[in-house]
């Protein structure tokens, strides 16, 4: 009902702007996959950007999950029927870099607009991981989010840890995470969303050690995956061990996971920040901390990688309708609209004005949780290691990793297998796709 | 399948205009996409479309070499046979049940018929959420007794678990040919039996079961079509195709592929071979099965 509704209004909208042309209100679509409390968040923004000038009208519409709404934008490219702007989430973005014919990159149209487009004003790190090797900011980015440790001080009082003082490393969360389990305060003691971008991807920058050739494709696209290297099969086998006997339980491949924390079955969590809602939502007792990290690793912790999604533009659109986008981002970069943002939603801050102004007004003090993500990806200057991770086909690879990961939880290898074959097929996939 | 008698028509564009609809369906819903399908299983592409390369052969070549093609061949074989076994003899077995009910018939007969309106995908959704470890709630009750259910990282176990969605949501459309069936057997052989002094089991096997074969077979057909095309739902909201590949059949193969690792020109290339499959089975069946069944 809800996408009817939707459809008519867009019918109804489209009928409006052509039969009142003469006031001349260019049309910006944007399609993202934003679902329930976010969704009107967009909802809002948009409205807001209507409201606040008449020369355009941006017009949001849901096209479902993350790689529904990345197909949705490819079928209508290839269908001459593309949207101006597109969410592409995080493992989309070497998809959207590899086809340069088919995007204009977001710091030519931020020139294009009234403002002047000063790169210095955004967050350093996040802009890296959306810009070309050049520099040149391909996408604008709009929810990012970083991967924290979330943890039920409940069950942490009952098994008689310290509720104030969560585990920094990952030997220390094993360690909570066995005392957890052999004292009966739960039947879990530790449970993560998203294996592959929290174990692999931000391990490996956490941790300051390679993910892949050539800074983890961030140079260039021909990437040869190191995941199987020692640090790497260490810290899998140990997941491998604890999983046996359920110290540690599966969830799934995205943030299914999450329902066994917020249901008490588990204790300590790994997630993304973005997740802390419905943390918030499921009225358990719980304290968040910094991401755990290999203590043998050297420089450790380094720092996280981006997550979440950015804003992308389809190429071949008219003038006018750039003109539209940069003036929807430059409304979508203002200070009191990005701090809201941060502060309503939980997402990253995209300008460094608006991590200061929610710093300045007290924000972090009351909800030290917020800042974690920012500190864990702006606390040093990124190296070749932590920069991200950029391939054409990451969603492939991820899901190559999650098989292989599937069948070492199962029993059915050893981590140093699960870890050779994944590099083996993924570099076999990353090969093909580079057209090699 | 009864001898008719050729009707002609005076006119001669009526007939053509009369086939028209049809034959503009099946156009515009088969022959093209399937053309289409054959057109992009010889080129190679980017996700966008921006550079075509002529590759003929290359992706057929590259999809049947890949070890973890024959795996979703045989998981298919697998589920197929099994979807197929177990909707069709508990679909057979009810329908025998309520065929015996005196009373209040046709209120079995709507209730067992019910789940065949569910789509796919909220079949799916609903045994998901029953038997998900993470929130479901007959999962729970399986993990309190200490048995460790687990199809998240079990293969057996996930493919129990879409095995009985699958078949679970086919029953009512078998149950409903059997109980036709059934209902078309004349009394008077069932009864001559009896007065012969045959048993029920034995007049189940000897005179209803062998007058059951045309439904029996025409089922099988739907069945096998249904588990290889039609669960693409089931399987997509139930396990994902997980874990590992433990339930990736041919046609998730084809959508997961194409879909999510946008490889085009392979995903195409599967779907021609399931398109050639589809036509031998047919063949195959319509050519030598058929005539071996008995149509009463």
């Amino acid at each position: 009902m809800q996408i009817d509704s939707r459809k008519i209004s867009l019918a109804l909208g489209f009928i409006l702007a052509s039969s009142t042309s003469s006031f001349a209100v260019t049309e910006v679509s944007w399609w993202h996959a934003m679902s329930g409390a976010n969704n009107e968040v967009v909802n809002t923004l948009a409205k807001e950007f209507n409201e606040s000038q008449s020369e355009y009208k941006v017009t949001p519409v849901f096209k479902g999950t993350y790689p529904e709404t990345l197909n949705a934008g490819i079928a209508a490219f290839r269908a001459k029927q593309a949207p101006d702007i597109i969410q592409v989430f995080d493992a989309g973005t070497g998809v959207m870099m590899g086809a340069e014919g088919a995007i204009k990159p977001v710091a030519d149209i931020l020139s294009m607009g009234d403002s002047k487009f000063d790169k210095s004003l955004y967050l350093p790190g996040i802009v890296a991981y959306y810009s070309k090797p050049d520099g040149t900011m391909l996408s604008f980015p709009y929810n990012s989010s970083s991967p924290i440790l979330y943890y039920n001080k409940d069950i942490f009082k009952k098994a008689g840890l310290d509720e104030n003082n969560p585990p920094k490393t990952w030997p220390e969360v094993w360690e909570a995470a066995k005392k957890i389990k052999t004292s009966g305060a739960a039947n879990c003691g530790y449970t993560s969303t998203w294996l592959t971008w929290i174990h692999t991807e931000n391990f490996a920058a956490w941790n300051n050690v390679s993910f892949g050739s050539n800074e983890n494709g961030i140079a260039g696209t021909d990437v040869e995956l190191k995941i199987n290297a020692p640090i790497f099969v260490k810290h899998f086998q140990e997941l491998a061990d604890l999983a046996k006997d359920g110290t540690f339980r599966y969830g799934g491949r995205t943030s299914e996971a999450k329902q066994l924390f917020t249901s008490g079955e588990c204790g300590i969590f790994t997630e993304s920040s973005g997740g802390l809602g419905d943390v918030v939502k499921s009225g358990i007792n719980y304290g968040t901390g910094q991401l755990p990290y290999e203590p043998e690793a050297q420089g450790a912790p380094q720092n996280t990688t981006p997550g979440g999604a950015s804003l992308w533009v389809f190429a071949g659109k008219s003038d006018e309708q750039y003109k539209g986008v940069a003036a929807f981002f430059a409304f979508l970069s203002k200070t009191e609209i990005q701090a809201r943002l941060h502060q309503v939603s939980g997402y990253l801050p995209v300008t460094l004005a608006a991590y200061e102004e929610t710093k300045k007004s007290g924000f972090y003090d009351k909800n030290p949780a917020r800042e974690i993500p920012i500190k864990q990806m702006m606390g040093k200057a990124p190296t070749e290691n932590s920069k991200g991770v950029r391939l054409v086909n990451l969603p492939q690879v991820r899901d190559i990793e999650n098989e292989e990961f599937e069948n070492m939880l199962a029993g059915k290898q050893t981590a140093q297998q699960a870890l050779d074959n994944a590099v083996e097929r993924g570099n076999a996939a990353i090969k093909q796709a580079i057209g090699q | 399948m009864a001898s008719s008698t050729r009707v002609t028509f005076p006119n001669k564009l009526l007939p053509y205009l009369l086939l028209a609809p049809q034959l503009a369906i099946t156009i515009i819903f088969f022959y093209w996409p399937a053309s289409q399908a054959i057109q992009q299983s010889v080129l190679r592409e980017d996700p966008f479309g921006l550079a075509t390369q002529f590759v003929g052969l290359g992706n057929f070549k590259r999809v049947l070499n890949d070890p973890n093609y024959l795996n979703s061949l045989q998981v298919t074989v697998v589920f197929s046979v099994a979807t197929a076994l177990i909707a069709m003899a508990l679909a057979l077995l009810l329908a025998v049940m309520a065929d015996k009910v005196v009373r209040g018939k046709g209120i079995y007969r709507t209730l067992l018929i019910w789940p065949y309106a569910v789509a796919p995908a909220i079949a799916g959704m609903l045994w998901l959420f029953l038997f998900n470890p993470s929130m479901g709630t007959l999962a729970y009750l399986i993990r309190s007794t200490g048995y460790n259910w687990d199809p998240l990282l079990d293969s057996g176990q996930a493919m129990v678990l879409v095995v009985a969605a699958a078949a679970w949501k086919q029953i009512s459309y078998n149950f409903l040919f059997f109980v036709a069936g059934l209902q078309s057997i004349p009394k008077s052989l069932i009864e001559a039996a009896a007065i012969d002094g045959a048993g029920e089991n034995k007049r189940f096997w000897t005179i209803i079961f062998p007058l059951l074969a045309p439904t029996t077979f025409f089922l099988l057909v739907v069945n096998t079509v249904y588990a290889f095309f039609d669960t693409f739902g089931i399987i997509h909201a139930v396990t994902g195709g997980g874990p590992g590949k433990a339930t990736e059949t041919l046609v998730y193969k084809v959508y997961n592929d194409g879909f999510v690792n946008l490889i085009l020109g392979d995903s195409a290339a599967q779907s021609v071979i399931l398109m050639v499959i589809v036509i031998a089975l047919t063949a195959i069946q319509f050519r030598y099965v058929e005539r071996k069944v008995h149509y009463g």
